[in-house]
Protein backbone atom coordinates (compact mmCIF):
# COMPACT_ATOMS: atom_id res chain seq x y z
CA UNK A 1 0.00 0.00 0.00
CA UNK A 2 1.64 3.49 -0.92
CA UNK A 3 0.15 6.42 0.96
CA UNK A 4 -2.66 5.44 2.43
CA UNK A 5 -5.70 7.54 2.50
CA UNK A 6 -6.96 8.81 5.92
CA UNK A 7 -10.11 6.55 5.29
CA UNK A 8 -7.58 3.71 5.28
CA UNK A 9 -5.55 4.79 8.23
CA UNK A 10 -8.69 4.85 10.44
CA UNK A 11 -9.87 1.39 9.48
CA UNK A 12 -6.83 -0.10 10.04
CA UNK A 13 -6.42 1.74 13.43
CA UNK A 14 -10.10 0.69 14.18
CA UNK A 15 -9.59 -2.78 12.83
CA UNK A 16 -6.16 -2.93 15.67
CA UNK A 17 -8.00 -1.73 18.38
CA UNK A 18 -11.24 -3.82 17.70
CA UNK A 19 -8.56 -7.21 17.64
CA UNK A 20 -6.21 -6.11 20.13
CA UNK A 21 -8.08 -7.33 23.05
CA UNK A 22 -8.81 -10.54 21.83
CA UNK A 23 -5.51 -11.00 20.25
CA UNK A 24 -3.48 -10.42 23.76
CA UNK A 25 -5.64 -12.54 25.60
CA UNK A 26 -5.51 -15.54 23.65
CA UNK A 27 -1.40 -14.83 23.33
CA UNK A 28 -1.50 -14.28 27.08
CA UNK A 29 -2.85 -17.45 27.92
CA UNK A 30 -1.91 -19.61 25.41
CA UNK A 31 1.45 -18.24 23.78
CA UNK A 32 3.08 -17.55 27.20
CA UNK A 33 2.34 -20.83 28.81
CA UNK A 34 3.22 -22.91 25.98
CA UNK A 35 6.61 -21.11 26.07
CA UNK A 36 6.80 -21.80 29.67
CA UNK A 37 5.83 -24.90 29.80
CA UNK A 38 9.03 -25.77 27.02
CA UNK A 39 10.80 -24.04 29.39
CA UNK A 40 9.86 -26.14 32.73
CA UNK A 41 10.13 -29.35 30.68
CA UNK A 42 13.92 -29.05 30.77
CA UNK A 43 14.16 -28.80 34.64
CA UNK A 44 13.80 -31.27 37.54
CA UNK A 45 10.80 -29.85 39.67
CA UNK A 46 8.76 -31.58 41.24
CA UNK A 47 6.75 -29.62 44.06
CA UNK A 48 6.79 -32.23 46.85
CA UNK A 49 10.85 -31.86 46.75
CA UNK A 50 10.64 -27.65 45.67
CA UNK A 51 14.49 -27.26 46.62
CA UNK A 52 15.99 -29.80 44.38
CA UNK A 53 14.66 -27.48 41.04
CA UNK A 54 17.65 -27.58 38.56
CA UNK A 55 18.00 -27.39 35.01
CA UNK A 56 18.22 -30.79 33.49
CA UNK A 57 18.10 -30.15 29.43
CA UNK A 58 16.72 -33.34 27.80
CA UNK A 59 16.71 -35.33 30.67
CA UNK A 60 12.86 -35.42 31.04
CA UNK A 61 12.34 -36.04 27.67
CA UNK A 62 14.41 -39.28 27.87
CA UNK A 63 12.87 -40.26 31.26
CA UNK A 64 9.27 -39.85 29.24
CA UNK A 65 10.25 -41.82 26.33
CA UNK A 66 11.56 -44.60 27.80
CA UNK A 67 9.34 -45.29 29.86
CA UNK A 68 6.53 -48.00 29.12
CA UNK A 69 3.49 -46.11 30.41
CA UNK A 70 3.64 -43.20 28.25
CA UNK A 71 4.05 -45.47 24.72
CA UNK A 72 0.85 -47.44 26.52
CA UNK A 73 -1.09 -43.96 26.59
CA UNK A 74 -0.11 -43.23 23.22
CA UNK A 75 -0.99 -46.12 21.52
CA UNK A 76 -4.65 -46.86 23.52
CA UNK A 77 -5.00 -42.24 22.64
CA UNK A 78 -3.92 -43.24 18.81
CA UNK A 79 -6.21 -46.81 19.25
CA UNK A 80 -9.26 -44.63 20.66
CA UNK A 81 -8.58 -41.69 18.08
CA UNK A 82 -8.31 -43.67 14.97
CA UNK A 83 -11.28 -46.02 15.99
CA UNK A 84 -13.59 -43.46 17.43
CA UNK A 85 -12.92 -41.07 14.33
CA UNK A 86 -13.29 -43.50 11.29
CA UNK A 87 -16.55 -45.04 13.51
CA UNK A 88 -17.89 -41.21 13.86
CA UNK A 89 -17.20 -40.63 9.95
CA UNK A 90 -19.70 -43.32 8.95
CA UNK A 91 -22.06 -42.61 11.47
CA UNK A 92 -22.39 -39.45 11.30
CA UNK A 93 -23.04 -39.19 7.81
CA UNK A 94 -25.69 -41.38 8.07
CA UNK A 95 -26.89 -39.00 10.90
CA UNK A 96 -26.54 -36.00 8.38
CA UNK A 97 -28.55 -37.90 5.63
CA UNK A 98 -31.29 -38.29 8.23
CA UNK A 99 -31.18 -34.72 9.72
CA UNK A 100 -30.83 -33.21 6.17
CA UNK A 101 -33.53 -35.16 4.18
CA UNK A 102 -35.99 -36.69 6.46
CA UNK A 103 -39.12 -36.15 4.68
CA UNK A 104 -41.13 -36.52 8.49
CA UNK A 105 -39.97 -35.06 11.91
CA UNK A 106 -36.59 -33.60 10.59
CA UNK A 107 -37.31 -30.28 13.39
CA UNK A 108 -37.41 -33.02 15.83
CA UNK A 109 -34.41 -35.30 14.91
CA UNK A 110 -32.41 -32.52 15.17
CA UNK A 111 -33.00 -31.07 17.99
CA UNK A 112 -32.85 -34.34 19.68
CA UNK A 113 -29.30 -34.59 17.94
CA UNK A 114 -28.57 -31.44 19.77
CA UNK A 115 -28.58 -33.53 23.19
CA UNK A 116 -25.58 -35.32 22.73
CA UNK A 117 -23.75 -32.62 21.16
CA UNK A 118 -24.85 -30.03 24.01
CA UNK A 119 -24.82 -32.32 27.12
CA UNK A 120 -21.89 -31.78 29.96
CA UNK A 121 -19.16 -34.86 28.79
CA UNK A 122 -18.81 -36.32 32.37
CA UNK A 123 -22.66 -35.99 32.91
CA UNK A 124 -22.80 -38.73 29.54
CA UNK A 125 -19.31 -40.61 31.20
CA UNK A 126 -21.23 -41.32 34.46
CA UNK A 127 -24.16 -42.37 32.17
CA UNK A 128 -21.77 -44.85 30.63
CA UNK A 129 -20.21 -45.94 33.66
CA UNK A 130 -23.75 -46.73 35.82
CA UNK A 131 -25.06 -48.79 32.50
CA UNK A 132 -22.01 -50.60 32.61
CA UNK A 133 -21.80 -51.42 36.19
CA UNK A 134 -23.13 -54.57 36.69
CA UNK A 135 -25.71 -53.59 39.71
CA UNK A 136 -26.74 -50.14 38.28
CA UNK A 137 -26.77 -50.95 34.92
CA UNK A 138 -29.01 -51.94 31.93
CA UNK A 139 -26.25 -53.00 28.93
CA UNK A 140 -24.12 -55.04 31.03
CA UNK A 141 -26.49 -57.36 32.38
CA UNK A 142 -27.91 -57.18 28.66
CA UNK A 143 -24.64 -58.00 26.76
CA UNK A 144 -22.13 -59.48 29.38
CA UNK A 145 -24.30 -61.25 32.03
CA UNK A 146 -22.39 -62.18 35.12
CA UNK A 147 -19.12 -59.96 34.06
CA UNK A 148 -17.94 -56.34 34.86
CA UNK A 149 -16.71 -54.75 31.63
CA UNK A 150 -15.37 -51.64 33.17
CA UNK A 151 -12.66 -54.11 34.70
CA UNK A 152 -10.76 -55.57 31.79
CA UNK A 153 -8.40 -53.33 29.59
CA UNK A 154 -10.75 -54.75 26.11
CA UNK A 155 -13.45 -53.86 27.47
CA UNK A 156 -13.00 -50.74 29.09
CA UNK A 157 -11.57 -49.28 26.20
CA UNK A 158 -14.06 -50.26 24.01
CA UNK A 159 -16.92 -48.56 26.40
CA UNK A 160 -14.97 -45.73 26.49
CA UNK A 161 -14.68 -45.13 22.63
CA UNK A 162 -18.53 -45.97 22.28
CA UNK A 163 -18.88 -43.30 24.95
CA UNK A 164 -16.83 -40.85 22.62
CA UNK A 165 -18.76 -41.61 19.70
CA UNK A 166 -21.99 -41.07 20.95
CA UNK A 167 -21.10 -37.56 22.60
CA UNK A 168 -19.24 -36.42 19.06
CA UNK A 169 -20.94 -37.80 16.37
CA UNK A 170 -23.79 -35.20 16.39
CA UNK A 171 -21.26 -33.04 16.15
CA UNK A 172 -19.68 -34.61 13.28
CA UNK A 173 -23.04 -34.57 11.85
CA UNK A 174 -23.64 -30.91 11.86
CA UNK A 175 -20.45 -30.25 10.16
CA UNK A 176 -21.30 -32.82 7.26
CA UNK A 177 -24.39 -31.87 7.31
CA UNK A 178 -23.38 -28.30 6.23
CA UNK A 179 -21.36 -29.83 3.60
CA UNK A 180 -24.61 -31.74 2.33
CA UNK A 181 -26.46 -28.38 1.74
CA UNK A 182 -24.01 -27.41 -0.74
CA UNK A 183 -25.03 -30.28 -3.13
CA UNK A 184 -26.93 -28.91 -5.51
CA UNK A 185 -30.26 -30.41 -5.95
CA UNK A 186 -30.70 -30.42 -9.77
CA UNK A 187 -27.04 -31.55 -9.61
CA UNK A 188 -29.03 -35.12 -7.85
CA UNK A 189 -31.99 -34.68 -10.12
CA UNK A 190 -30.11 -35.12 -13.33
CA UNK A 191 -27.89 -37.70 -12.10
CA UNK A 192 -30.34 -39.82 -10.78
CA UNK A 193 -32.48 -39.20 -14.54
CA UNK A 194 -29.38 -40.66 -16.18
CA UNK A 195 -30.15 -43.57 -14.07
CA UNK A 196 -27.16 -43.16 -11.38
CA UNK A 197 -28.69 -45.40 -8.02
CA UNK A 198 -28.70 -44.47 -4.91
CA UNK A 199 -25.39 -45.21 -3.92
CA UNK A 200 -23.37 -43.97 -7.13
CA UNK A 201 -25.58 -40.33 -6.74
CA UNK A 202 -23.66 -40.60 -3.36
CA UNK A 203 -20.52 -41.84 -4.26
CA UNK A 204 -20.39 -39.55 -7.25
CA UNK A 205 -22.15 -36.39 -6.43
CA UNK A 206 -22.40 -35.49 -2.87
CA UNK A 207 -19.04 -37.00 -1.90
CA UNK A 208 -17.14 -34.81 -4.16
CA UNK A 209 -18.91 -31.73 -3.19
CA UNK A 210 -18.71 -32.56 0.21
CA UNK A 211 -14.87 -33.03 0.22
CA UNK A 212 -13.88 -29.98 2.09
CA UNK A 213 -16.80 -30.65 4.77
CA UNK A 214 -15.25 -34.16 5.36
CA UNK A 215 -11.83 -32.52 5.47
CA UNK A 216 -12.69 -29.71 8.48
CA UNK A 217 -14.74 -32.28 10.53
CA UNK A 218 -12.52 -35.41 10.50
CA UNK A 219 -9.37 -33.23 11.43
CA UNK A 220 -11.25 -31.20 13.99
CA UNK A 221 -12.35 -34.38 15.41
CA UNK A 222 -9.40 -35.80 14.89
CA UNK A 223 -7.58 -33.49 16.93
CA UNK A 224 -10.19 -33.38 19.23
CA UNK A 225 -10.39 -37.08 20.27
CA UNK A 226 -6.41 -37.30 20.68
CA UNK A 227 -6.86 -35.00 23.97
CA UNK A 228 -9.50 -37.93 25.10
CA UNK A 229 -9.90 -36.88 29.16
CA UNK A 230 -13.14 -36.81 30.74
CA UNK A 231 -14.34 -39.85 29.39
CA UNK A 232 -11.33 -42.05 30.52
CA UNK A 233 -11.56 -40.24 34.31
CA UNK A 234 -14.63 -40.94 35.07
CA UNK A 235 -15.06 -44.56 33.27
CA UNK A 236 -12.14 -45.77 34.43
CA UNK A 237 -9.56 -43.03 36.19
CA UNK A 238 -6.88 -44.49 33.71
CA UNK A 239 -6.81 -47.97 35.52
CA UNK A 240 -6.07 -50.95 33.64
CA UNK A 241 -3.95 -49.17 31.09
CA UNK A 242 -6.44 -47.58 29.48
CA UNK A 243 -4.61 -44.14 30.25
CA UNK A 244 -4.62 -41.27 27.29
CA UNK A 245 -1.79 -39.29 27.04
CA UNK A 246 -4.01 -36.30 28.45
CA UNK A 247 -4.72 -38.49 31.34
CA UNK A 248 -1.13 -39.29 32.44
CA UNK A 249 0.22 -35.82 32.32
CA UNK A 250 -2.73 -34.91 34.38
CA UNK A 251 -1.78 -37.78 36.86
CA UNK A 252 1.54 -36.88 37.14
CA UNK A 253 1.04 -33.34 37.26
CA UNK A 254 -1.64 -32.66 39.75
CA UNK A 255 -1.17 -36.15 41.61
CA UNK A 256 1.91 -36.62 41.55
CA UNK A 257 2.86 -32.68 41.63
CA UNK A 258 5.42 -33.50 39.13
CA UNK A 259 5.61 -30.32 37.35
CA UNK A 260 9.56 -31.20 35.09
CA UNK A 261 7.56 -34.73 34.29
CA UNK A 262 3.96 -33.39 33.52
CA UNK A 263 5.11 -30.51 31.04
CA UNK A 264 7.54 -32.58 29.60
CA UNK A 265 4.07 -34.47 28.54
CA UNK A 266 2.63 -30.90 27.65
CA UNK A 267 5.30 -30.50 25.35
CA UNK A 268 5.14 -33.80 23.75
CA UNK A 269 1.32 -33.63 22.98
CA UNK A 270 1.65 -30.21 21.96
CA UNK A 271 4.06 -31.78 19.61
CA UNK A 272 2.13 -34.26 18.36
CA UNK A 273 -1.18 -32.35 17.72
CA UNK A 274 0.72 -29.94 15.45
CA UNK A 275 2.36 -33.11 13.72
CA UNK A 276 -1.42 -34.41 13.01
CA UNK A 277 -2.80 -31.04 12.22
CA UNK A 278 1.02 -30.70 9.64
CA UNK A 279 0.14 -34.36 8.46
CA UNK A 280 -3.45 -33.31 7.27
CA UNK A 281 -2.62 -29.87 5.93
CA UNK A 282 -0.38 -31.20 3.70
CA UNK A 283 -2.26 -34.58 2.54
CA UNK A 284 -5.09 -32.27 1.62
CA UNK A 285 -3.10 -29.11 0.71
CA UNK A 286 -5.40 -25.97 0.54
CA UNK A 287 -8.60 -27.97 1.39
CA UNK A 288 -7.74 -28.07 4.73
CA UNK A 289 -9.19 -25.11 6.65
CA UNK A 290 -6.58 -22.41 7.62
CA UNK A 291 -4.41 -23.74 4.50
CA UNK A 292 -0.75 -23.33 5.20
CA UNK A 293 -1.64 -21.74 8.71
CA UNK A 294 -2.77 -24.97 10.53
CA UNK A 295 1.09 -26.82 10.32
CA UNK A 296 3.13 -24.25 11.98
CA UNK A 297 4.81 -24.34 14.90
CA UNK B 1 -40.76 -31.70 0.40
CA UNK B 2 -39.81 -33.03 -2.89
CA UNK B 3 -37.15 -35.93 -2.65
CA UNK B 4 -35.09 -36.89 -5.36
CA UNK B 5 -37.38 -39.13 -7.45
CA UNK B 6 -40.66 -37.83 -7.21
CA UNK B 7 -43.65 -38.10 -4.41
CA UNK B 8 -43.77 -39.08 -0.57
CA UNK B 9 -44.87 -42.51 -0.44
CA UNK B 10 -46.49 -43.93 2.45
CA UNK B 11 -43.68 -46.24 2.40
CA UNK B 12 -41.09 -43.77 1.98
CA UNK B 13 -42.70 -41.92 5.29
CA UNK B 14 -42.52 -45.11 6.96
CA UNK B 15 -39.26 -45.12 6.76
CA UNK B 16 -37.88 -42.13 7.20
CA UNK B 17 -40.58 -42.65 10.81
CA UNK B 18 -38.38 -45.75 11.28
CA UNK B 19 -35.12 -43.92 11.02
CA UNK B 20 -36.42 -40.74 13.60
CA UNK B 21 -37.03 -43.38 16.12
CA UNK B 22 -33.18 -44.61 16.10
CA UNK B 23 -32.18 -41.34 15.78
CA UNK B 24 -34.29 -40.61 18.61
CA UNK B 25 -33.31 -44.19 21.36
CA UNK B 26 -29.70 -43.28 20.21
CA UNK B 27 -30.02 -39.94 21.39
CA UNK B 28 -31.83 -40.11 24.59
CA UNK B 29 -31.60 -43.44 25.71
CA UNK B 30 -28.06 -42.40 27.94
CA UNK B 31 -29.86 -39.26 29.23
CA UNK B 32 -32.98 -41.13 29.97
CA UNK B 33 -31.13 -43.59 31.91
CA UNK B 34 -29.22 -41.44 34.31
CA UNK B 35 -32.76 -39.40 35.03
CA UNK B 36 -34.36 -42.69 35.39
CA UNK B 37 -31.61 -43.23 38.38
CA UNK B 38 -32.09 -39.88 39.81
CA UNK B 39 -35.86 -40.69 40.36
CA UNK B 40 -34.85 -44.03 41.77
CA UNK B 41 -34.88 -44.73 45.94
CA UNK B 42 -31.95 -46.21 47.26
CA UNK B 43 -33.01 -49.76 47.72
CA UNK B 44 -34.58 -49.63 43.25
CA UNK B 45 -30.98 -48.26 42.03
CA UNK B 46 -29.89 -51.69 41.13
CA UNK B 47 -33.28 -53.00 39.95
CA UNK B 48 -32.33 -52.38 36.09
CA UNK B 49 -35.75 -51.19 35.12
CA UNK B 50 -35.38 -48.19 32.69
CA UNK B 51 -38.66 -46.97 33.94
CA UNK B 52 -38.58 -46.16 37.97
CA UNK B 53 -40.68 -48.78 40.61
CA UNK B 54 -40.63 -46.27 43.30
CA UNK B 55 -40.40 -42.57 42.74
CA UNK B 56 -38.71 -40.55 44.46
CA UNK B 57 -37.29 -36.52 45.10
CA UNK B 58 -35.19 -37.69 48.02
CA UNK B 59 -31.59 -37.40 45.88
CA UNK B 60 -32.74 -33.90 44.83
CA UNK B 61 -33.46 -33.22 48.40
CA UNK B 62 -29.61 -34.44 49.16
CA UNK B 63 -27.99 -32.95 47.29
CA UNK B 64 -29.57 -29.56 47.59
CA UNK B 65 -29.27 -29.81 51.45
CA UNK B 66 -25.54 -29.67 51.38
CA UNK B 67 -22.91 -26.69 50.15
CA UNK B 68 -21.50 -29.17 48.25
CA UNK B 69 -23.65 -28.90 45.54
CA UNK B 70 -24.72 -26.00 45.53
CA UNK B 71 -21.35 -24.29 46.09
CA UNK B 72 -20.48 -26.15 42.85
CA UNK B 73 -23.55 -25.17 40.77
CA UNK B 74 -23.24 -21.36 41.96
CA UNK B 75 -19.30 -21.68 40.62
CA UNK B 76 -20.36 -22.95 37.66
CA UNK B 77 -23.40 -20.91 36.85
CA UNK B 78 -21.08 -18.05 37.79
CA UNK B 79 -17.81 -18.82 36.08
CA UNK B 80 -19.76 -20.07 32.66
CA UNK B 81 -21.43 -16.77 32.40
CA UNK B 82 -18.46 -14.35 32.93
CA UNK B 83 -16.36 -16.13 30.51
CA UNK B 84 -19.44 -16.39 27.83
CA UNK B 85 -20.24 -12.85 28.42
CA UNK B 86 -16.44 -11.47 28.13
CA UNK B 87 -15.41 -13.67 24.99
CA UNK B 88 -18.64 -13.18 23.34
CA UNK B 89 -17.48 -9.09 23.88
CA UNK B 90 -13.96 -9.31 22.57
CA UNK B 91 -14.80 -11.75 20.23
CA UNK B 92 -17.56 -9.44 18.78
CA UNK B 93 -15.12 -6.61 18.32
CA UNK B 94 -12.52 -8.57 16.40
CA UNK B 95 -15.04 -10.46 14.65
CA UNK B 96 -16.67 -7.38 13.37
CA UNK B 97 -12.98 -5.95 12.57
CA UNK B 98 -12.16 -9.39 10.29
CA UNK B 99 -15.59 -9.46 8.57
CA UNK B 100 -16.01 -5.57 7.60
CA UNK B 101 -12.32 -4.08 7.69
CA UNK B 102 -9.25 -4.80 5.86
CA UNK B 103 -5.97 -4.24 7.89
CA UNK B 104 -2.58 -5.72 8.10
CA UNK B 105 -2.54 -8.53 10.22
CA UNK B 106 -6.33 -10.19 9.81
CA UNK B 107 -4.83 -13.14 8.11
CA UNK B 108 -2.80 -14.12 11.42
CA UNK B 109 -5.15 -13.42 13.51
CA UNK B 110 -7.51 -16.03 12.02
CA UNK B 111 -4.77 -18.43 12.07
CA UNK B 112 -3.94 -18.00 15.56
CA UNK B 113 -7.42 -18.50 16.55
CA UNK B 114 -7.63 -21.39 14.35
CA UNK B 115 -4.43 -22.42 16.18
CA UNK B 116 -5.88 -21.85 19.81
CA UNK B 117 -9.05 -24.22 18.67
CA UNK B 118 -7.04 -27.13 17.50
CA UNK B 119 -4.52 -26.58 20.68
CA UNK B 120 -3.91 -29.69 23.04
CA UNK B 121 -5.72 -28.18 26.40
CA UNK B 122 -3.95 -30.82 28.71
CA UNK B 123 -0.67 -28.73 27.08
CA UNK B 124 -2.13 -26.02 29.03
CA UNK B 125 -2.60 -27.51 32.24
CA UNK B 126 1.28 -27.26 33.64
CA UNK B 127 1.70 -23.91 33.45
CA UNK B 128 -0.96 -22.50 33.78
CA UNK B 129 -1.32 -24.53 37.29
CA UNK B 130 2.41 -23.71 38.07
CA UNK B 131 1.80 -19.26 36.98
CA UNK B 132 -1.63 -19.33 38.40
CA UNK B 133 0.18 -20.14 41.89
CA UNK B 134 2.64 -17.86 41.87
CA UNK B 135 -0.02 -14.99 40.37
CA UNK B 136 -2.40 -16.55 42.98
CA UNK B 137 -5.34 -17.11 40.75
CA UNK B 138 -5.46 -20.87 41.07
CA UNK B 139 -8.64 -22.15 43.10
CA UNK B 140 -10.64 -18.86 42.29
CA UNK B 141 -13.14 -17.83 39.94
CA UNK B 142 -10.38 -15.68 37.57
CA UNK B 143 -8.13 -18.78 37.25
CA UNK B 144 -11.22 -20.56 35.46
CA UNK B 145 -12.57 -17.54 33.73
CA UNK B 146 -8.82 -16.45 31.70
CA UNK B 147 -8.62 -20.32 29.96
CA UNK B 148 -12.73 -20.50 29.74
CA UNK B 149 -12.35 -16.90 27.22
CA UNK B 150 -9.49 -17.98 25.70
CA UNK B 151 -10.18 -21.00 24.61
CA UNK B 152 -13.87 -19.73 23.68
CA UNK B 153 -12.31 -16.90 21.59
CA UNK B 154 -11.87 -18.86 18.16
CA UNK B 155 -15.44 -20.07 18.24
CA UNK B 156 -16.76 -16.86 19.50
CA UNK B 157 -15.07 -15.25 16.50
CA UNK B 158 -15.43 -17.76 13.77
CA UNK B 159 -19.19 -18.12 14.57
CA UNK B 160 -19.65 -14.37 14.90
CA UNK B 161 -17.27 -13.03 11.56
CA UNK B 162 -19.30 -15.78 9.83
CA UNK B 163 -22.88 -13.96 10.86
CA UNK B 164 -21.50 -10.57 10.04
CA UNK B 165 -20.54 -11.26 6.94
CA UNK B 166 -24.64 -11.60 6.39
CA UNK B 167 -25.38 -8.05 7.38
CA UNK B 168 -25.35 -5.84 4.56
CA UNK B 169 -23.24 -3.46 4.36
CA UNK B 170 -24.68 -0.74 2.53
CA UNK B 171 -26.57 0.43 5.97
CA UNK B 172 -23.28 0.88 7.70
CA UNK B 173 -22.07 3.19 4.61
CA UNK B 174 -25.08 5.09 4.88
CA UNK B 175 -24.75 5.68 8.34
CA UNK B 176 -20.98 6.62 7.84
CA UNK B 177 -21.93 8.96 5.18
CA UNK B 178 -25.13 10.71 7.08
CA UNK B 179 -21.68 11.89 9.20
CA UNK B 180 -21.37 8.92 11.84
CA UNK B 181 -17.93 7.70 12.76
CA UNK B 182 -17.19 4.02 12.18
CA UNK B 183 -17.28 3.15 15.90
CA UNK B 184 -21.15 4.80 15.67
CA UNK B 185 -21.79 2.81 12.55
CA UNK B 186 -20.92 0.19 14.51
CA UNK B 187 -23.15 0.05 18.29
CA UNK B 188 -25.71 1.91 16.27
CA UNK B 189 -26.49 0.50 12.89
CA UNK B 190 -24.46 -2.78 13.26
CA UNK B 191 -24.96 -4.23 16.88
CA UNK B 192 -28.80 -4.82 16.86
CA UNK B 193 -28.33 -6.31 13.60
CA UNK B 194 -26.05 -8.60 14.67
CA UNK B 195 -27.65 -9.19 17.68
CA UNK B 196 -29.16 -12.80 17.00
CA UNK B 197 -25.50 -13.66 15.76
CA UNK B 198 -23.92 -12.37 19.07
CA UNK B 199 -26.82 -14.62 20.90
CA UNK B 200 -26.41 -18.10 19.31
CA UNK B 201 -22.91 -17.54 19.76
CA UNK B 202 -23.22 -17.26 23.52
CA UNK B 203 -25.91 -20.20 23.75
CA UNK B 204 -22.34 -21.92 21.87
CA UNK B 205 -19.85 -20.66 24.43
CA UNK B 206 -21.92 -21.10 27.76
CA UNK B 207 -22.18 -24.49 26.76
CA UNK B 208 -18.82 -25.02 26.06
CA UNK B 209 -17.29 -22.76 29.52
CA UNK B 210 -20.49 -25.27 31.25
CA UNK B 211 -18.76 -28.48 29.59
CA UNK B 212 -15.15 -28.11 30.84
CA UNK B 213 -13.61 -30.56 32.72
CA UNK B 214 -9.76 -30.99 32.59
CA UNK B 215 -9.20 -27.05 33.81
CA UNK B 216 -11.87 -27.31 35.87
CA UNK B 217 -10.17 -30.18 38.22
CA UNK B 218 -6.64 -29.31 37.65
CA UNK B 219 -6.70 -25.16 37.80
CA UNK B 220 -9.48 -25.69 41.39
CA UNK B 221 -9.01 -27.65 44.96
CA UNK B 222 -11.66 -26.42 47.21
CA UNK B 223 -15.24 -25.12 47.02
CA UNK B 224 -14.37 -21.81 46.45
CA UNK B 225 -14.09 -22.34 42.37
CA UNK B 226 -14.90 -26.19 42.07
CA UNK B 227 -17.57 -26.45 39.37
CA UNK B 228 -20.57 -28.97 38.95
CA UNK B 229 -18.83 -31.75 36.68
CA UNK B 230 -15.38 -31.72 38.83
CA UNK B 231 -17.93 -31.94 42.40
CA UNK B 232 -19.52 -34.99 41.11
CA UNK B 233 -16.03 -36.59 40.94
CA UNK B 234 -15.86 -35.91 44.11
CA UNK B 235 -19.00 -37.22 45.37
CA UNK B 236 -18.03 -40.65 44.81
CA UNK B 237 -14.90 -40.46 46.98
CA UNK B 238 -16.23 -39.56 50.47
CA UNK B 239 -18.70 -41.90 50.58
CA UNK B 240 -18.31 -45.71 51.67
CA UNK B 241 -21.64 -45.63 54.08
CA UNK B 242 -23.86 -44.46 51.63
CA UNK B 243 -24.18 -45.16 47.80
CA UNK B 244 -23.51 -42.20 45.83
CA UNK B 245 -25.09 -42.62 42.75
CA UNK B 246 -28.71 -41.47 43.40
CA UNK B 247 -26.77 -38.00 44.03
CA UNK B 248 -24.89 -37.73 41.54
CA UNK B 249 -27.62 -38.78 39.16
CA UNK B 250 -29.87 -36.21 40.66
CA UNK B 251 -26.93 -33.49 40.33
CA UNK B 252 -25.93 -34.59 36.27
CA UNK B 253 -29.98 -34.30 35.84
CA UNK B 254 -29.86 -30.73 37.31
CA UNK B 255 -26.66 -29.65 35.13
CA UNK B 256 -28.48 -31.06 32.49
CA UNK B 257 -31.60 -29.37 32.10
CA UNK B 258 -29.68 -25.53 31.14
CA UNK B 259 -29.03 -27.84 27.93
CA UNK B 260 -31.93 -29.71 26.98
CA UNK B 261 -33.75 -25.94 27.53
CA UNK B 262 -30.95 -24.66 24.98
CA UNK B 263 -31.25 -27.19 22.45
CA UNK B 264 -35.45 -27.31 22.74
CA UNK B 265 -35.67 -23.39 21.99
CA UNK B 266 -32.93 -22.66 20.04
CA UNK B 267 -32.16 -26.01 18.05
CA UNK B 268 -32.27 -23.66 14.99
CA UNK B 269 -30.27 -20.96 16.10
CA UNK B 270 -27.80 -23.50 17.52
CA UNK B 271 -27.19 -25.72 14.11
CA UNK B 272 -27.26 -22.84 11.61
CA UNK B 273 -23.74 -21.35 14.32
CA UNK B 274 -22.40 -24.13 14.94
CA UNK B 275 -22.19 -24.74 10.92
CA UNK B 276 -22.05 -21.34 9.41
CA UNK B 277 -18.22 -20.79 11.29
CA UNK B 278 -17.42 -24.19 9.74
CA UNK B 279 -18.06 -24.21 5.87
CA UNK B 280 -17.08 -20.97 4.33
CA UNK B 281 -17.11 -20.94 0.20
Amino acid sequence: MAAATEGERAQRRLGWLLCAPAALVMLAVTGWPILYAVWLSFQRFDLKYPDQREFVGLDNYLTVLGNGYWWTAFGVTVLITVVSVAIELVLGMALALVMHRALVGRGLVRTVTLIPYGIVTVVAAFSWRYAWTPDTGYLAELITPGGAPLTGTGSSLAIIIVAEIWKTTPFMALLLMAGLALVPEDLLKAAAMDGAGPWQRFVKVMLPVMKPAILVALLFRTLDAFRVFDHIVVLTSGAQDTSSVSVLAYNNLIKGLNLGIGSTMSVLIFLAVALIAWIFVKLFGTAAPGGDDGGRR
Amino acid sequence: MADVGGAATRARKVKWTVLDVVVVVYALLPVLWIASLSFKTEATLGDGHLIPREWTLENYATIFSTDEFTRALVNSIGIALIATAIAVVLGAMAAYAIARLEFPGKRLLVGASLLIAMFPQVSLVSPLFEIERVLGLFDTWPGLILPYTTFSLPLAIYTMSAFFREIPWELEKAATMDGATPGQAFTKVIAPLAAPGVFTTAILVFIFCWNDFLFAISLTSTEASRTVPVALQFFTGDSQFEDPTGSISAAAVVITVPIVVFVLLFQRRIVSGLTSGAVKG
